[in-house]
């Protein structure tokens, strides 16, 4: 098996594109990511691997594979995918195309695309909700949103806090994605205003969730041969793993437990060679602070029932022991629904790269991107890694 | 959802009916098919009484395409006495005396508006206890 290497990428703007179609915003994501790989042609693309959750359900368009490779005009031979795995898909088609780089495919091209705001709010709540067992859970009205609620709640329960415990993790996304360009939010917020805030679905007010938002992510994904053409530091894809968990909540031993958030994270690092403790910048499936406390304790990075302490104390801002959110999260770079997995990527490329700016991770060399579908029913972990 | 889906369930969304395996006497709710490693003969039909206390509760006010007509609604997962939680809305309460672990029974009741195909879905809700 040879090395993998991600050698160029792009990415829109995250936001409310109303004048553009999902094959606009691919096909941006995939010429930035041609642009940032200088001497790499389009017919060199061996393979297309498309992400996206909702593009039946809220765009009407199926067999985004053939789609966007006729769309980008990638040769007829050229073996192409849609890969869905709700939030995951994005995660899940990286992997796909690692996989196939690692069994010989020179180039892979992936994009992680969704084109949301052609719907209302309740469309998009629905949408989102069959993530979860549509027979079991959806049917009854219940939201991902009210999930992540509920396990709020309980967490709050357990370990004795108040919602107000959790303002540092939008506090954090905000203070770094209004730094960068492409969110969809680029501003600060503070503790006054996240207390204020209107409740969504309680515990969970206003500024403590991410919106679903329109983008498109893209990645060229190499083999080590090809990656030696570029001069600088080189990004590679050391270790990537999938894990799954039962949809239903109910049907957990343990819902405040993200068993395969754990699972996918320890195996990609186990592939990795590196533990934990080797990571320094962690692009997580954050859309509430309570989402990303609960990755961080399966993971491992702290104690079930200390994250909010530590993040109150600093521990995820660029300059802690676990910064998450660096280019905004799902709060403030916006949830970009199966296009997610992508973005994370880049954001963690950009942090190796060390170009990532007013949010840089100083000397980062390790950085894990997890993004989950559903309430982390399907985890999929990337660990990079900067070779100087 | 069509017609012939919400008939499929009748037996789970009306008479609140999981499976209980014949050796270990564990039970869950909905019911499924078996794992690929358990004999399908181990899990036999079994009534849940209906009675549970609340694990946790949201209260929704964004809902989705289907349940506007509900306006604001809590839902919850719910302890079962017999073991399995479950995925469910409220009713009957205010949001102001919910709390993890209160005691509820579950009732029958309309789940959602009425679609195209006029259809009125019922199903399990759960309310404070009364019994």
């Amino acid at each position: 098996m040879t090395n993998v290497y991600i050698i160029g990428m792009g990415a829109t703007p995250v936001g409310e594109h109303y004048q553009r179609s999902l094959a606009d915003l691919a096909s941006e994501a995939a010429r930035a990511a041609l642009a940032s790989a200088p001497g790499i042609a389009p017919h060199q693309i061996g393979a297309l691997y498309v992400g996206s959750a909702f593009s039946e359900e809220l765009y009407g368009q199926s067999q985004l594979g053939a789609y966007l490779a006729g769309v980008l005009g990638l040769a007829s031979s050229v073996p192409a995918f849609r890969i869905e795995a709700a939030g995951a898909s994005g995660g899940l088609a990286i992997y796909q195309a690692v996989q196939a780089v690692q069994n010989g495919l020179p180039l892979a091209l992936v994009i992680g695309v969704e084109k949301v705001t052609d719907q209302l709010e309740d469309a998009i709540e629905a949408a989102q909700a069959m993530a979860s067992d549509s027979n079991e859970e959806a049917f009854h009205g219940v939201t991902l949103t009210a999930q992540w609620a509920m396990l709020m709640r309980r967490y709050m329960h357990e370990y004795g806090y108040s919602a107000d415990a959790f303002a540092p993790f939008p506090i954090n996304a905000h203070a770094n994605g209004a730094k960068n360009p492409l969110a969809l939010y680029r501003f600060a917020i503070d503790a006054a205003r996240y207390r204020k805030a209107a409740m969504v679905a309680s515990p969970l007010n206003l500024l403590d969730c991410s919106t679903l938002a329109d983008g498109a992510a893209a990645l060229l994904i190499a083999s080590e041969q090809l990656a030696r053409e570029f001069t600088g530091p080189r990004i590679r894809v050391a270790g990537s793993a999938v894990a799954t968990d039962q949809p239903a909540l109910h049907r957990r031993r343990n819902p405040l437990d993200l068993n395969a958030a754990r699972a996918s994270a320890h195996i990609a690092l186990g592939r990795a060679h590196l533990g934990v403790g080797d990571v320094h910048v962690w692009e997580l499936t954050d859309p509430h602070g309570i989402a990303a406390t609960l990755a961080l304790e399966a993971i491992g990075c702290y104690e079930p029932g200390t994250a909010p302490r530590h993040a109150a104390e600093g521990a995820i801002a660029p300059t802690g022991k676990t910064p998450i959110a660096t280019a905004g999260g799902y709060k403030a770079r916006g949830d970009v629904g199966g296009a997610s997995g992508v973005y994370q990527v880049i954001e963690i490329a950009r942090q190796l790269s060390h170009t990532a700016g007013a949010t840089q991770v100083a000397h980062a060399r390790v950085g894990l991107a997890q993004s989950l579908g559903g309430i982390g029913a399907t985890a999929v972990s990337h660990v990079l890694l900067r070779e100087s | 959802m069509s017609i012939a889906r919400h008939w499929r369930e009748r037996t789970v969304r009306y008479r609140l009916e999981g499976q209980r395996h014949r050796h270990t006497g564990e039970v869950r709710f909905p019911v499924r098919p078996p794992a690929l490693d358990e004999d399908p003969n181990d899990w036999e039909p079994y009534q849940l009484s209906g009675l549970g206390e609340i694990y946790s509760f949201s209260v929704i006010r964004q809902a989705p395409a289907g349940f506007a007509s509900l306006g604001i609604y809590p839902v919850a997962l719910v302890r079962l006495a017999e073991g399995p939680l479950v995925t469910a809305q409220l009713t009957d309460c205010d949001e102001a005396d919910l709390a993890i672990g209160m005691p509820v029974e579950m009732v029958t009741r309309r789940l959602m508006d009425t679609g195209e195909d006029g259809v009125l879905v019922y199903g399990y809700k759960f309310r404070p206890c009364l019994r």
